[in-house]
């Protein structure tokens, strides 16, 4: 009797939990209605900042040889890392197809044994048989500089920050913004301080791929074992005795790990290193995009995947070995003389990769898609066109013709109510430095593109996760296609979307999809299994239903990761989205990709550049609301 | 005893957490109870004014519970912690004032440490961890090998010289930690709670394995423990600590028979007196006319082993201090004392 | 200590350094042998940037094939866009580009200004952009090919991705484009739609003259599909000399352009037989469009076609090569 007073006590002086919130957003209805169209801030290809950019761009072009920055530090920089990449690239060609070959497959039988080994040699054929050989070994090469140096640069500065909290303070926010940083946006300015060509395109894959490097050595650091750093300081060892005996042999494992994660990261970027004309097999890739041919980009594309399973495998082997057992003589003696075969083997053989052996499969794959565009034209034509009609054009009249002060007002009370008053502030400062740098409407278009592709994702996440913790079967079968879609370089996800929808804003909001969903599934997935038994336990023994035990028990206590998942989800599609401008996202992606394109609007392309990292920085803070990345990612995620 | 003799001295020794420590210890704060500093200052004191000296081959057990500041003090000694303020003299060098590498020598050479977790590395053999402190001072393969393996046939470990640390059970491995500890000969040993990650069965081999070694090579104990049995049974002296301060230093009989504070009463409480307590303590005159044929006992006779004594004889047990006769124990006192109503005759003096 | 001895070493290497490095110092030069490709090829190698349309191709695969095969040149074919092709002159990336179109900025920049890169006579082809519309659009609104009428249709060329303008159909980012300025001065109700390829825009006008869909798109001449799928230009206000030298101020049609070759300076000074070739090279836009049609419609790699045009023509092939 007493409780259903106070219940009802309490409800009369409470309102129920959603007119707060829907008042609010009653109110942003009503002066969207009353103000549309007012205080927009429309698109000026000529914008004093962007104009500005293009001109520094042409000062600096002019001043490339004669300014003492450049002369006497960029440009050492960039005849450094060309020379590196020269020397690595000579050695690979030197070696002839047969050398290097026995060489990856000897590494990979001393990484992992015969299996390894085994998968190794073939991966390496097929760049042969698929006809990229040269483009496979310029990548290689490639990824090798950007690797190399990324370590020699992360390895330390992880140690460092591995083994002083204040390093790692001070280290930690530039690297949460340097992963949620989409790929283009680092493209620009490396363009304007090291030209174009290899050298700028290894420093730029450097730059995306040193985050693990940095990140995952700092956390090997830190998991070693407090007492047997204090054992052996208690004996006297020397700082440098303990890190060398101590913290580096006990960090080898994961450190391993970061090294695998570091090429992971290089291999993605491959492709869009490109646009800075650095070469590859991302060269073909692009080929491909630009004569609208999946057929020659698939098998590009799939050498790239290739690459990165062997890679990962050595790796990953690597990281796993048994760190008591010594490799076996035998391993060594057949490892040793694979690795010489090959190379014995290149005086006997033509030094191209012989034509009789390739496969040449651009136009059964062209083919193959044609026929799909044209059976699956309806189907496919219907599902982009109702996206389009129904929910992009419309969200997209939306965000343009909102007042900017109403787009604000919005970010700063949806900011504030879910992650706290210092991130809306700092999403509030990102979003008035995109007006301010007179990329309003080209960000308003490129957020609704991803607020569309991120609804989606996470509708398509949060169910198959569900699906997946509630069914063991399900989970089983999900999961090895998981972890293969996460070893996979982002752009691989485009070829499909463009494939069966062309070149449009839709294109890359299904690659957007396909690319994100699958680490929201893990988060959401590990989130509902994370529930202890223990509860569950008790809600079943108090007659729940499993409908009821999932909605009232373990959704709400997934709650931090599914937030986390929305967190990754709205960071990956981001960088999908923008880097859908080279298959029709348009507005900033596509600015980026211009600016490569046309010299005069360099600037345009560069602040666009800024752009996509500012609004990914305000996404971040506005969702970061629950957690604040406890979890060491995998490739921005895991 | 004054500091030159002693193997360890410790005086004033403090160590406070947190921003600003110094001024802390300059101020009254420092004076503050645990809970009020931190509210106050954000600064933990977990050392507070400690000092003591430690004899040449004395084991001195330092007890407390967690967070009473014992494992922060024992890493003071060599200042694996640096100590906010405070003098630790060991073997006559001033640690405190110590370069880091005079530092690093008494560390290499003169002090060794056991770990609660062992401390092992895991991808050196044992024979490799067992050398490791022979190797940082940069003693040739074969000479470090070589002491490694007397070292571990001391320690009961032959022919495990080549095995890895995950593949012995945690007995042996704290043997490891207890035999690279040993194999840098050094004058003092710390030991910071080493058995307290074993089961009791093991816990129990290894105390023994102690006060074995510590018979075989006589070194200088300094022994944390947060487990009382353990402290009575290993300790010569027993310094027992309570928010960062000692609140009493004695021998186990001392601790037992005569408690500083209801703090130590109350840890003493449900030790069996009769375990650890002598005939000193229950020992009175004879009465007059009492016969004076009883069985005779030496005074330092636990009192548990003077029950057998007693029930043997009808006459009163006569407690001999060397040749003197200090007193006599009849079977009624036993009871007594048994039964707890008796005050200790040492309590009742005041001894 | 340490960091003075850093410090003289540092000025020690850029005293060696002859004062500074030049963008182009480590790079490999043009027709000099390097590295490996030295032993397969004597000759050296040459470097033709690939820009992304298939005309331009049908060039650079011809000349390829017979730096290659008569000469015995290796030849790489880096896939840079037309802009970014100039900046490879500077950086040692680009030897040759085979079919340019314009670009007086460019030639300014690099050939006047910087000196890094030279003209190499015309290609022959006669080049020429221009705006679009399937035939039959033109048959039932005869007077959509004047510009002035084109507001008026707007509405036909409304697509999902206008944002409620017409649609104008641009392809290849990189290609030269005075669109957004023609459609900002001439006032036209449309927005600029990129399909990101010549594929896309064939496919595109295939589809408009089969299905009768209304599209208007960016599109040039030489190019075979011409001779497949009937197309009508629109007209723009008419090219007059100078009135296109503001890009931001272009209110006129393109004009026809010679198209000619470009290579780099260092190229020029040190490519021998290869330089001699590639400014020999030239032929017709029918040329051309044969070796185009051949490798998008026949099936054949780029360098099947050349050889079957190659072999067709050898009168005209012959007369390129050096002595």
């Amino acid at each position: 009797m007493s409780s259903t007073t106070v219940t009802s006590a309490s409800s009369r002086l409470r309102l129920p939990r959603w007119v707060a919130p829907a008042g609010v957003a009653a109110l942003f209805a009503l002066a969207y209605l009353a103000f549309r169209g007012t205080g927009t801030l429309p698109h000026d290809s000529e914008a004093a900042p962007f104009t500005a950019v293009t001109e520094l761009r042409e000062w600096i072009d002019d001043h490339r040889n004669d300014n003492p920055l450049f002369l006497y530090f960029l440009n050492y920089i960039r005849l450094f890392v060309g020379a590196l990449y020269t020397s690595l690239q000579t050695v690979l060609v030197a070696m002839g197809w047969p050398g290097l070959i026995g060489v990856m497959g000897g590494l990979a039988w001393l990484a992992g044994g015969w299996r390894v080994a085994l998968l190794a040699v073939a991966g390496f054929c097929s760049f042969g048989v698929l006809g990229l050989w040269e483009s496979s070994v310029e990548t290689l090469a490639l990824v090798t500089a950007a690797v190399l140096l990324s370590l020699a640069i992360g390895v330390p500065l992880g140690i460092w920050a591995g083994m002083s909290a204040r390093v790692r303070r001070a280290v930690t926010p530039v690297l949460d913004v340097m992963q949620i940083m989409p790929t283009f946006a680092y493209l620009a300015p490396l363009a304007l301080f090291f030209h174009i060509g290899a050298p700028a395109g290894v420093i730029a894959t450097m730059i995306y791929s040193i985050p693990p490097a940095i990140r995952i050595t700092a956390l090997a650091i830190e998991q070693v074992s407090p007492t047997a750093v204090e054992a052996s300081a208690s004996l006297g060892a020397t700082r440098t005795q303990t890190l060398v005996k101590v913290y580096l042999p006990l960090a080898r494992s994961t450190m391993a790990l970061a090294v695998n994660q570091t090429i992971m990261m290089a291999l993605s970027m491959v492709v869009i290193a490109n646009l800075i004309s650095a070469p590859g097999l991302g060269s073909d890739i692009i080929r491909g995009l630009s004569r609208a041919q999946v057929g020659i980009m698939l098998p590009a594309g799939v050498a790239i995947v290739i690459m990165a399973v062997v890679l990962d495998r050595m790796m990953v082997s690597v990281a796993r070995r048994d760190p008591h057992s010594r490799i076996g003589r035998g391993n060594v003696a057949a490892a040793g003389a694979l690795a010489l075969a090959g190379p014995a083997a290149a005086a006997f053989v033509p030094r191209q990769w012989p034509e009789d052996l390739t496969v040449d499969v651009t136009r059964p794959v062209n083919e193959a898609v044609l026929w799909a565009e044209t059976n699956w034209y309806a189907v496919t034509t219907f599902v982009k066109d109702t996206v389009t009609n129904y929910l992009l054009n419309p969200l997209e009249t939306l965000f343009t013709t909102a007042p900017w002060w109403l787009v604000a007002a919005a970010v700063l009370v949806v900011a504030w109510r879910v992650s706290g008053a210092r991130p809306a502030l700092t999403a509030l400062a990102c979003l008035l430095a995109i007006a301010l740098l007179g990329t309003w409407e080209h960000s308003m278009r490129t957020l609704t593109t991803v607020a569309v592709a991120v609804a989606a994702t996470l509708a398509v996440g949060v169910l198959l996760g569900i699906a997946a913790a509630r069914s063991g079967r399900f989970s089983a079968v999900q999961r090895p296609l998981l972890d293969a879609a996460q070893t996979m370089p982002a752009f691989v996800y485009l070829l499909p979307a463009l494939a069966l929808f062309g070149t449009t804003r839709f294109t890359a909001i299904f690659a957007s999809i396909i690319y994100a969903v699958p680490p929201v599934v893990r988060l959401v997935e590990d989130g509902l299994r994370n529930v202890p038994a223990s509860v569950i336990e008790a809600a079943a023994s108090t007659g729940s239903t499993s409908g009821q035990i999932l909605w009232k028990v373990q959704l709400p206590m997934a709650r931090r990761a599914i937030l986390l998942a929305a967190n990754q989800g709205i960071v990956l599609t981001l960088a999908m989205v923008v880097v859908g401008g080279l298959v029709g996202a348009g507005a900033l992606g596509y600015d980026v990709v211009l600016g490569f394109s046309q010299r005069p609007d360099f600037g345009m392309g560069f602040v666009a550049g800024v752009a996509t990292v500012l609004l990914g920085v305000m996404l971040d803070r506005i969702t970061q609301g629950a957690d604040r990345r406890s979890l060491p990612r995998k490739r921005k995620v895991t | 005893m004054s500091p030159d003799s002693a193997a360890i001295a410790v005086e004033g020794l403090w160590k406070i957490f947190g921003p600003k420590s110094e001024s802390v210890l300059a101020s009254q704060d420092r004076h503050l109870d645990p809970a009020a500093l931190r509210e106050k200052t954000g600064c933990t004191a977990a050392v507070r004014d400690v000092g003591f000296e430690v004899r040449p081959g004395e084991v001195f057990v330092v007890m407390g519970l967690s967070g009473s500041g014992k494992s922060t003090l024992v890493r003071c000694l060599t200042r694996l912690i640096e100590p906010t303020a405070g003098r630790v003299t060991i073997g006559g060098t001033d640690v405190t004032a110590a370069s880091p590498a005079q530092l690093r020598d008494l560390r290499r050479h003169h002090v060794s440490m056991v770990f609660q977790h062992f401390g092992l590395l895991p991808h050196r053999r044992v024979i490799d961890n067992v050398a490791y402190g022979l190797e940082v001072q940069g003693a040739a393969r074969a000479a470090r090998h070589e002491r490694a393996r007397e070292i571990l046939s001391l320690v009961g470990l032959d022919g495990h010289a080549d095995s890895y640390p995950d593949q012995l059970s945690g007995g042996m491995q704290q043997r490891v930690g207890l035999a690279r500890a040993l194999a840098v000969d050094p004058q003092v040993m710390l030991f910071d709670e080493p058995f307290s990650a074993l089961d009791p069965l093991i816990r129990r081999d290894m105390q023994t394995e102690v006060i074995r070694l510590h018979r075989e090579v006589g070194k200088t104990m300094v022994f944390i423990t947060h487990d009382l049995a353990e402290a009575l049974k290993l300790g010569e002296r027993i310094a027992i600590m309570r928010d960062g301060g000692i609140v009493q230093l004695g021998t186990p009989e001392e601790l037992v028979g005569a408690p500083a504070d209801d703090y130590v009463a109350d840890f003493v409480r449900d030790v069996p007196r009769s375990h650890v307590l002598t005939l000193r303590w229950i020992a009175r005159p004879p009465e007059e006319g009492e016969p004076l044929d009883g069985p005779e006992l030496p005074a330092t006779t636990v009192i548990k082993d003077a029950i057998a004594a007693a029930s043997a004889s009808s006459r009163p047990i006569r407690v001999m201090d060397g040749e003197k006769l200090s007193g006599v124990v009849d079977r009624v006192d036993l009871l007594a004392f048994l039964s707890g109503q008796d005050v200790p005759a040492a309590a009742r003096t005041g001894a | 200590m340490k960091i003075r001895l850093f410090a003289g070493l540092l000025t020690l290497a850029l005293a060696a350094g002859c004062g500074g490095a030049t963008v182009d110092g480590g790079a490999t030069t043009a027709a000099s042998p390097e590295g490996s490709a030295a032993a397969s090829s004597p000759a050296g190698t040459v470097k033709i940037a690939i820009n992304p349309w298939v005309g331009y191709e049908a060039s650079a695969n011809v000349v390829a094939y017979l730096l290659k095969n008569e000469l015995g040149y290796t030849v790489e074919m880096p896939e840079i866009k037309e802009q970014l092709a100039w900046e490879g002159f500077e950086t040692g990336d680009v030897d040759v580009i085979i079919e340019n179109w314009g670009h007086p900025d460019l030639k300014k920049q690099y050939i006047e200004e910087k000196k890094v890169a030279v003209e190499a006579g015309s290609t022959g082809n006669k080049g020429v952009i221009g705006w679009y519309i399937p035939k039959w659009m033109a048959d039932e609104h005869p007077d959509i090919t004047d510009w002035k009428n084109l507001n008026k249709y707007a509405d036909l060329f409304k697509t999902s991705e206008s944002g409620g303008k017409g649609q104008l159909l641009f392809g290849d980012p990189s290609y030269v484009s005075n669109e957004a300025a023609l459609i900002k001065n001439l006032k036209l109700d449309f927005k600029i739609v990129t399909g990101g390829s010549e594929a896309a825009l064939i496919k595109s006008a295939q589809q408009a003259q089969a299905q009768k869909k209304a599209l208007l798109f960016y599109f040039w001449d030489p190019h075979w599909l011409f001779s497949q799928t009937e197309l009508v230009r629109v007209n723009l206000p008419e090219y007059t000399e100078g009135c296109d030298a503001d890009p931001k101020k272009v209110a006129c049609d393109y004009p026809e352009m010679d198209l000619d070759k470009i290579v780099s300076k260092k190229f020029a000074d040190t490519g021998g037989k290869a330089y001699e070739l590639v400014k020999n090279f030239n032929w017709t836009n029918a040329d051309q469009n044969q070796v185009s049609d051949d490798m998008t419609n026949g099936g054949m790699t780029g360098e099947e076609a050349a050889k079957k045009w190659i072999e067709a023509n050898p009168a005209k092939w012959q007369a390129w090569i050096p002595q």
